[in-house]
């Protein structure tokens, strides 16, 4: 863990100079800046309470490489199912962390949507992205920091008011196994303007077992009556880990929705937080964890209302079988001001596995005296009467384990507005729980 | 069909049914009464194959062949169904997808394609009309927030699709009104063929009004203590049944 860290500082200054990267902007002090913020705080432990039910020592022992060598290439039929190919899309495409112009599918025409390093070079985006860089992350969270210190390459989207974005964008990620240990930092900046709508897929997909951990940071701002959905989706590789830090502002009137679909990877760290600049705001956290083996996920958010009439929705869900452990902790602050706040969180798990473990934590800070707030959580097993239930009228074991699990994560699947992804998950779902059905409930 | 030969059964050590023989044959309705606690649910459950409980000793044979290793779902494709007591309330998955995916687990294990959608959706039409259901709510979840007596139609109208050879009624009565009552035995009438066999598991008479049994047992303390024609049914109703133990 120290020699991670020795040699990520020992990096960051190979990584300035090689870049030929923006010396002249913010973005280059911020760097610096962040650096140094990770230098002091170093990565964090079980004993930071944020943590304490995950512990990074698993992944952080490794020799990653930090700078990727050489261009991998690789062929669209090998990837295309990590893609939403069914539908129109714009894509931004990342390869062992650098951009890839023959998968991708960028614009400017109505809106930016395209990659952050190109950006950082035209002076007329680079005073937008001085504008919002940076400016809503934690700047508590060294993970954050060393992201923000390495960040160099991911998505630009810049949608300007008054513009609905017809076709979803897809931001993918694939690492090659072109290192045997590698270390990628993307960083997303997304900014949608006044009236306008957006929908965002995001993907990180290792192509083989190579040893990869994701660090990646994304910064949504919300304008006015702005909507925004975004999907995640992670299903990788048992050697593939994620940490993964969403940062969301929202203006008043906006809704933001923020989906995460967690079926693979070693270690997942899902920090979501989301903070309320303005009145009748919504926003809308959902997730469903699918798991097994001796995976890891944890599902972090924090909502932040700060304005009077605004409400948000929680929903997240969780199958936990074998070994697999899960986290879930919700923390909702309703500042003195956030009169007339409407704050739900449900929580509900599943433990398959006899060593399958979850620990959820609600944590509400409620300031204000005129609200509706709620949590629940609930931790159980099938139900062993409804399982007969199911048998009795014909349907297998297996299949009537995965129907009852299908249907407890179903109000989370319905939620999803891109008709190809709900089908897309809806597979996902049925091979994660190994059966074939349809599942058109 | 069926013979269920000294059966013993039972749940964590207590034994329920101690020694069952019963016969059953293509065409004919089994009615079993008995008080409270004299193990008539656990004898549905043993015979549609709850691993709750544990068979001690004896057998039941489906066309002469054991079933006692058959798992509930391989049961159900050689043709038992058993309507609940207490129908289960399933969240997120609807009557008519449930159905389906019955209807298609019991062809595929006996080789068949999945039903043509065409080919469900007219057997789906017919058997909720014959039900008198009222369509909407098989795009509902499966029984969530139905009343009782529509869960016990929704039960007659799951035998109705999966056409059994053996149907076993669990106090498909309790519950129910008057209305209800005639309209599920109405439908269990018209499904009655010379192939197939009822039991019909109650605690009062009053459905056998509706149902007309040909045979008639009384259960008590996990045995057959009487066993007649219909009129032992009236007989039932008049005295109780205290003067049979």
């Amino acid at each position: 863990m120290k020699q991670l860290q020795e040699k990520l500082l020992a990096s960051f200054l190979a990584f300035e100079n090689k870049g030929n990267i923006d010396l002249d902007s913010k973005v280059h002090e911020i760097r610096t800046q962040a650096i140094e913020a990770f230098e002091k705080k170093g990565f964090p432990t079980k004993k930071d309470e944020e943590w304490k039910y995950t512990s990074l020592n698993s992944i952080l022992n490794t020799d990653y490489s930090i700078f990727p060598k050489n261009d991998a290439s690789i062929d669209l039929k090998d990837v295309k199912q990590y893609f939403l190919h069914e539908i129109e899309s714009y894509k931004i495409v990342f390869i062992d962390g650098i951009y890839s112009s023959f998968l991708s599918d960028t614009t400017h025409e109505g809106a930016d949507i395209c990659l952050l390093s190109a950006a950082l070079k035209k002076p007329k985006y680079k005073m937008i992205i001085d504008h919002y860089f940076d400016t809503i992350t934690s700047k508590d969270d060294s993970l954050t920091s060393l992201n923000t210190a390495f960040s160099k390459e991911g998505a630009f989207i810049n949608i300007p008011k008054n513009t609905v974005v017809e076709k979803p964008i897809q931001i993918i990620f694939f690492s090659t196994g072109s290192e045997k240990e590698m270390m990628l930092n993307p960083r997303n900046l997304i900014i949608v303007g006044e009236n306008s709508h957006v929908q965002v897929y995001e993907r990180h997909q290792s192509l083989n077992g190579s040893v990869i951990l994701t660090n990646c940071v994304l910064e949504i701002f919300a304008h006015k009556r702005a909507i925004v959905d975004y999907y995640k989706v992670q299903n990788d590789r048992e050697n593939a880990s994620i940490i993964d830090n969403t940062y969301v502002q929202q203006k008043q009137n906006s809704i933001v929705s923020v989906n995460t679909f967690t079926f693979g990877g070693k270690l997942t760290r899902n920090n979501i937080e989301v903070y309320h600049e303005g009145e009748n705001i919504t926003s809308n956290l959902n997730g469903i964890t699918i798991i097994g083996n001796k995976q890891h996920v944890d599902n972090h958010t924090l909502i932040n209302h700060k304005f009077e009439n605004c409400e948000s929705h929680e929903l997240y869900k969780g199958i936990y079988d074998d070994s697999a452990t899960g986290v879930f902790n919700g923390k909702v602050i309703v500042d003195q001001k956030a009169q007339k706040t409407n704050a739900f969180q449900q929580n509900d798990n599943v433990l398959i596995g006899d060593k399958a473990s979850i620990n959820a934590k609600p944590q509400l800070e409620i300031f204000a005296d005129d609200v509706k707030c709620s949590h629940g959580c609930t931790i159980g097993q099938l139900d062993e009467s409804a399982l007969f239930y199911l048998q009795s009228r014909g349907i297998p074991k297996k299949e009537a384990k995965a129907l009852m699990l299908f249907a407890f994560g179903n109000d989370v699947v319905e939620k999803i507005k891109i008709p190809a992804l709900k089908t897309r998950i809806t597979k996902l779902i049925a091979e994660k729980l190994d059966v074939e059905l349809g599942f058109e409930m | 069909m069926l013979k269920i030969k000294d059966l013993h059964a039972g749940i964590d050590d207590k034994e329920i049914l101690r020694g069952i023989d019963l016969e059953i044959k293509p065409g004919e309705v089994h009615a079993i009464m008995g008080p409270n606690g004299s193990g008539k649910s656990t004898l549905s459950s043993v015979i549609a194959g709850n691993e709750t409980y544990e068979v001690l000793e004896g057998d039941i044979l489906l066309d002469n062949q054991s079933i006692l290793e058959l798992a509930p779902d391989q049961r159900a494709h050689k043709g038992i169904f058993m309507s609940f007591q207490y129908p289960i309330e399933i969240p997120g998955v609807t009557t008519t997808n449930f159905i389906k995916t019955a209807i298609n687990a019991k062809r595929k294990a006996q080789g068949l394609e999945d039903l043509p959608a065409k080919d469900m959706l007219q057997m789906i039409r017919e058997k909720s009309e014959l039900l008198e259901m009222d369509r909407k709510f098989l795009s509902r979840s499966l029984n969530e927030g139905f009343s009782g007596g529509e869960k016990k139609r929704n039960e007659i109208f799951q035998m109705a699709m999966l056409e059994p050879k053996l149907a076993i009624l669990d106090e498909t009565d309790s519950g129910l009104d008057i209305d209800a009552l005639k309209i599920v035995a109405n439908g269990v009438n018209k499904l009655k063929t010379k192939d197939n066999a009822v039991i019909v598991i109650t605690h009062y008479q009053r459905l056998l009004d509706y149902i007309v049994p040909d045979f008639v047992h009384v259960l008590h303390d996990g045995k057959i203590v009487k066993s007649g024609g219909k009129e032992l049914a009236h007989e039932l109703e008049d005295k109780g049944y205290d003067w049979l133990k």
